[in-house]
């Protein structure tokens, strides 16, 4: 049913966003508080959004809205099918809970950022930007087809790069916008080429279409290895997006960027797009195409997590977190756990966006102070913060009475089923090392900043609890991150209502011979993806997985109150006893080192290779030729001087000289002629004498 | 439609205006600024007047019938004696699809060429006078269907490029006009050397059901008018049409430039004065590519099939090595120009798809390439106006000092980089669609993605050293755009944004046409697997 009211909330939704961008651009800097009409349109939208949603998933639940238009068409040649560029969007479930938490997300930090970004000298700029942003990401969100995502996709970049590089006189602002872009690149190029065998397979962009064409058996160019191959180069784009190793370098430089960018972007929003496309795309990936998913989600959750444990950038540490916690939803989905995929993307949104917006809070209390290592004690000096960043912590190490242990809880379930059905065991346990290793770093990040003695005593005394505007999207934030939102049983993440009621988990289209047992596919005329196999495992995963991941998180938070509370441990003896290992997370597992070593200046060493080869062979091939020519010239000039020119004036001089010599019998006389007649005849006579 | 001459009043109203310049008191410069930007109005109000009697359904390509605004008039006509009979020249006018945005862009790139050249303050009678002559030339070309018309126009073109370089250029200006005009006449050579090959290749039937050998294009497509022993006929047994195929398309691919003959454009842009550089890059280069499809594409069918492969490859070569070779420069025109050759990569690319999708990439990539990096050298002569250096390393932090003109670089910068919404990701999305759905070609394309990221590499390195980071000391006595500046640059960010949103407004000028070639082709090939895009 296409209810056009909804249709006219997803675009007013979706257009008064760049609206406020156009708003704040035209104005030119003239008018002063311009950002103040950039905020209400994102008002408007925010209930709009609110309207979706209530549709969605009360008035009419389990229902898709589809719009389309044709953007571009035209015929290709004789007897071929016309190319139909069609854009639209599609509203169900998922893009209602999406939206609004984009919405609202994006809301409250530009509540807070006015607050933050407060005598800023680019300051409504700062919010036309967030517009555009925000416009991008809903794009994301709504499009019901591949070539609006890449598209949005890209748009979406753009405005991070904008965010990113927003103090753009500071050169590591600059340097972390371009290396943004450029890795995500990489991913998108993935993407791309993925879209491009879809499209020349299927002849459309739009997904309803590309998995009807998938279901009905026809493959691209007939194999179902080049299927698993389009779902893993589309995946591709997620990996840079969603900062998936390898590609996950990026977005911890983002935090160059305004705080509150951070949390709408690097944390919440934009970096969960590459989740939301898989999601999109997880009917048509292919069980060789999950396993490589969750092999990058898994290793992507590790390696992060352990870099987080030694950083001493409050920012930084949350990056890792993030890039930790998308590797979680990528490996859900990658093991098939689809609607905790989701479900964990939406509470990590509220969460994550919390602890940024709580850093923020705690850097612009302490002058923008970002070293844990000067913090200390601040939990007097600020409440309001350190019970908000205390639920966030909780959350996400997923302990019980949180929105974390809900949605954490079903995916490592989820690990732990997929290793029972498939035998893969490394995916479950990378997944439960990391609950491990979360539940430590966040609280060694908590106990630095909130507890203990200030490191810094100055900065201790000027700090002070934040305005109300900032205080305010903390404690929403806050409660959002406790379980009753999402579901009435704290202790059970199967009957959250994500899982239970708004989404519905999709069969599979691929071909039955590429697809795992335990799952659905539409040709075996499943509804729902999972079979009574999978629903086995899953029983028989449920108990263990919590036992353990409470356990796991009792240990951490222990390890962590003896290092940094009680300090019957040290950290830092701890570091000098493993250099190796400490240095080795500290760096990061140098993959910076790597890439900028190998793969930047390799790249710039070969252009300017390249450069000078065009500078001095081909051209230098044509200024040769020239030269050559020139000589050829100068050769038959000489030439032409000396031979040509020299037989023309031999010939002239042997006249002449014959004529000089000769002349000297012209006398005149008659007598000397008449001597010669008779010479002459003289000769002759004797000459042919008979 | 109505019987006005649109096409000759469009090619000739600047030979007009040069007349007028030429009687014009040189006393008086701003006259003759005014009458040149006269006339290229006029002629832009002459393209849109044109497109709005436009039929969008008309295919052209090999057919008279379904080509519009045709002028046909016997032109020459000579006894040329009993072995080559006589000699007819058509002056033989018309457009298609192909030719439509073509003939737009040069309307369009000419009015900003005039407006950005209003600071030129030596010879200016001179300069103004060559400037028309110049853009009569490359009307021409585009309008012509008669090869030896076609032929002239491209030669027109060349001598007032020539000077226009030669005197108004930068320090090295001799070295570089001497460079582009010799190179050029050489591809013109291999150009005239094969159309005077095909003339003796094909006869025309006339009213009186005499034959006469031709220069009509539209004639040396069709199969059935080639005698059985002409040198380039399909049926002589020795055939050299191979040959002559690869010889003007070398011709052509001069012009482009296609790797390994492109060292002349970045010497010829550097030493160009900005509005040269303009024209250049604007509409000069698309010449090259609209020759290819115009007579190499629709004479020689089976050739291109069998070629196809070959310009793909040079397409990927000079989209990689373009771009790689920009990345190493720290000339900001310099790095503007191998940006171009790069980006002029994907026109050949999207053409050796032999796909609708592909060719309508290509076309409409080569509008928005003039539209682009038009304003990308526009950019850079607003800076080096201002700064009197290129040096991309000279500068640094410019964004706040002149935050208007760094609105607009980066409106560029993000156009050339393919972002979707601005109109270059339209056509190079088209050409790989087509690229990729043509599998001779597959794997080019896969390598040609590449593009996209160093693309975005340079350009991004070259924003970020000219326009971030600190401000700088030396440059705090910059100022921002002018009124003209903006003249300039905001009916190009028009077209690009409105190009980006809103393609099918060029796509379907050109698609009818590009339809018809790529059916024309496949149906005088033996093309089999066929793009299916």
């Amino acid at each position: 049913m296409n209810d056009p009211l909804i249709l006219y909330a997803s675009l007013i939704t979706l257009f008064l966003p760049v609206a406020g961008f156009a708003l704040v651009t035209f104005s030119l800097g003239r008018i002063k508080k311009v950002f103040i009409g950039e905020i209400s349109l994102m008002a408007v939208s925010l209930l709009s959004s609110v309207y979706i949603l209530i549709d969605k998933l009360f008035l009419h639940p389990g229902v898709t809205s589809v719009f389309e238009f044709s953007w571009i068409s035209f015929a290709t040649g004789t007897g071929n099918q016309p190319i139909n560029v069609k854009l639209g969007i599609s509203v169900d479930s998922v893009t209602a809970i999406l939206m609004f938490a984009v919405m609202l997300i994006s809301f409250l930090v530009h509540l807070f950022s006015v607050e933050y970004m407060h005598g800023d000298k680019r300051f409504n700029r700062y919010f036309g930007y967030l517009g555009l942003f925000t416009f991008s990401m809903l794009g994301i969100v709504l499009t019901h087809n591949l070539l609006m995502m890449y598209i949005f996709w890209e748009l979406v970049g753009l405005s991070s790069y904008l965010l990113i590089g927003f103090w753009f006189e500071k050169d590591s602002a600059a340097d972390a916008a371009k290396k943004a872009f450029l890795v995500n690149r990489i991913g998108d190029i993935g993407m791309f080429l993925g879209i491009l065998i879809l499209f020349i397979t299927y002849g459309t962009f739009t997904f309803s279409e590309i998995f009807a064409g998938i279901g009905s058996g026809k493959l691209p160019f007939d194999s179902e290895g080049w299927l698993t191959a389009a779902g893993i180069l589309v995946f591709l784009g997620a990996v840079g997006k969603s900062a998936q190793f390898p590609l996950h370098v990026w977005l911890p430089d983002a935090m160059e960027g305004p705080t509150p960018v951070s949390a709408l972007i690097h944390a919440a929003t934009m970096v969960a797009a590459g989740v939301y496309l898989v999601i999109r795309i997880f009917v048509m990936l292919t069980a060789d195409a999950m396993v490589f998913i969750a092999v990058i989600g898994a290793l992507t959750a590790f390696i992060s997590a352990t870099i987080a444990l030694t950083q001493n950038d409050i920012k930084k540490v949350l990056a890792y977190s993030t890039i930790s916690q998308l590797g979680y939803m990528v490996m859900s989905l990658g093991v098939g756990a689809y609607a905790f995929a989701f479900f964990h993307l939406i509470t990590h949104a509220f969460f994550k966006a919390g602890l940024f917006l709580g850093s923020g809070s705690v850097i612009h209390a302490m002058h923008h102070e970002q070293d844990i290592r000067n913090m200390g004690g601040l939990r007097k000096k600020m409440p309001v913060t350190y019970f908000s960043f205390l639920a966030y912590t909780l959350a996400i190490c997923g302990i019980p009475l949180t929105s974390g242990f809900l949605s954490k809880d079903g995916i490592l379930a989820g690990t732990y089923s997929f290793g029972l059905l498939t035998g893969h065991w490394l995916i479950p346990i990378l997944g439960f090392s990391v609950v491990l290793l979360t539940a430590f770093y966040m609280f060694r990040l908590l106990f630095k900043t909130f507890h203990g003695k200030p490191a810094d005593l100055h900065k201790y005394e000027h700090a002070h609890e934040s305005p109300f505007l900032m205080a305010m999207p903390l404690v929403v934030l806050a409660v959002l991150s406790v379980f009753f939102w999402y579901g009435l049983n704290p202790a059970s993440p199967d009957s959250a209502w994500f899982v239970s009621k708004w989404i519905d988990v999709p069969a599979k289209v691929v071909p039955e011979s590429s697809n795992f047992s335990f799952m659905n596919t539409t040709a075996t005329g499943g509804e729902s993806l999972y079979n009574a196999e999978y629903t086995e495992a899953q029983h028989h995963a449920h108990f263990p997985t919590m036992i353990m991941s409470l356990l796991f998180d009792i240990i951490a938070i222990g390890l962590a109150l003896l290092f940094y509370i009680y300090f019957k441990l040290n950290s830092r003896k701890l570091a000098a006893a493993l250099p190796a290992v400490y240095n080795f997370s500290l760096r990061k597992w140098y993959f910076d080192e790597f890439y900028n070593g190998v793969i930047v200046k390799g790249t710039l060493l070969f252009s300017s290779v390249l450069y000078a080869f065009d500078k001095y062979i081909i051209d230098g091939i044509v200024n040769f030729s020239a030269y050559l020519t020139k000589l050829i010239s100068r050769v038959s000039s000489a030439f032409d001087i000396i031979f040509v020119d020299g037989l023309v004036n031999f010939t002239a001089y042997i006249n002449g000289f014959a004529g000089k010599h000769l002349r000297r019998i012209q006398t005149g006389k008659v007598q000397t002629y008449l001597v010669l007649v008779l010479f002459a005849l003289l000769t002759l006579i004797i000459l042919f004498k008979p | 439609m109505s019987g006005l001459p649109i096409l000759t009043l469009l090619t000739f109203i600047p030979v007009l205006g040069m007349l007028i310049i030429l009687v014009l008191p040189k006393e008086n410069p701003k006259n003759i600024k005014i009458t040149a930007l006269l006339m290229t109005v006029i002629q832009v109000v002459l393209a849109g007047f044109m497109m709005s009697g436009f039929n969008y359904n008309a295919g052209g390509i090999f057919d008279q019938a379904s080509f519009q605004f045709v002028e046909k008039f016997r032109w020459i006509e000579i006894e040329g004696g009993s072995w080559i009979g006589k000699i007819k020249i058509d002056y033989f006018l018309g457009i298609d699809g192909i030719s439509a945005p073509m003939v737009l862009l040069t309307a369009i790139i000419s009015l900003i060429a005039v407006i950005s050249s209003w600071k030129i303050n030596t010879s200016v009678k001179g300069f103004f006078a060559l400037f028309l002559l110049l853009d009569t030339g490359m009307m021409g070309v585009f309008v012509s269907l008669d090869f030896f018309l076609f032929y002239v126009f491209w030669e027109l073109m060349l001598l007032p490029m020539y000077f226009l370089i030669g005197i108004w250029g930068g320090p090295r200006k001799e070295y570089a006009a001497i460079k582009f005009f010799i190179y050029t006449l050489l591809g013109s050579i291999f150009i005239l050397l094969v159309m005077i090959g095909l003339y003796f290749s094909a006869q025309e039937v006339l009213a009186d059901g005499s034959k006469v050998y031709t220069f009509n294009l539209l004639s040396l497509m069709d199969k059935s008018n080639y005698t059985a022993d002409g040198i380039l006929s399909p049926f002589n047994p020795a055939n050299l049409r191979l040959i002559a195929y690869i010889a003007m398309f070398a011709g052509f691919a001069i012009k482009i430039p296609m790797f390994p003959f492109h060292t002349w454009l970045p010497d010829a842009h550097v030493e160009a004065p900005t509005p040269i550089s303009v024209i250049l890059a604007g509409v000069l280069l698309k010449m090259g590519t609209y020759g290819i499809l115009r007579i190499n594409y629709p004479i020689f069918p089976e050739i291109t099939v069998q070629l196809a492969w070959y310009i793909g490859l040079f397409g990927v070569i000079n989209i990689v090595y373009g771009a790689l070779v920009a990345m190493a420069q720290s000339d900001f025109k310099r790095l503007i120009a191998y940006s171009s050759i790069s980006h002029m990569g994907y026109v050949l690319l999207g053409m050796s798809s032999l796909s609708v999708a592909g060719i309508n990439g290509a076309v409409l990539q080569m509008f928005n390439h003039g539209t682009i990096t038009a304003m990308l050298f526009l950019i850079v002569g607003v800076i080096y106006d201002r700064a009197h250096t290129r040096g991309i390393n000279d500068f640094g932090g410019l964004a706040t000092q002149l935050p208007m003109y760094t609105g607009f670089v980066t409106v560029a910068f993000f156009a050339a980089i393919g972002l979707p919404g601005l109109s270059g990701f339209i056509s190079e999305a088209f050409v790989f669609i087509g690229a990729f759905g043509y599998e001779p070609v597959r794997i080019l394309t896969m390598i040609a993605t590449s593009g996209i990221l160093l693309g975005a590499g340079y350009m991004l390195w070259t924003l970020q050293r000219i326009f971030f980071g600190e401000k700088k000391e030396k440059w705090a006595s910059l100022t921002d755009l002018d009124t003209r500046e903006y003249i300039m640059f905001i009916p190009l960010t028009i077209i690009i944004f409105l190009l980006g949103v809103y393609p099918s407004i060029m796509l379907d000028i050109m698609s009818t046409s590009v339809n018809s070639l790529v059916d024309f082709i496949s149906n005088n090939s033996a093309l089999s697997s066929f793009g299916g895009i």
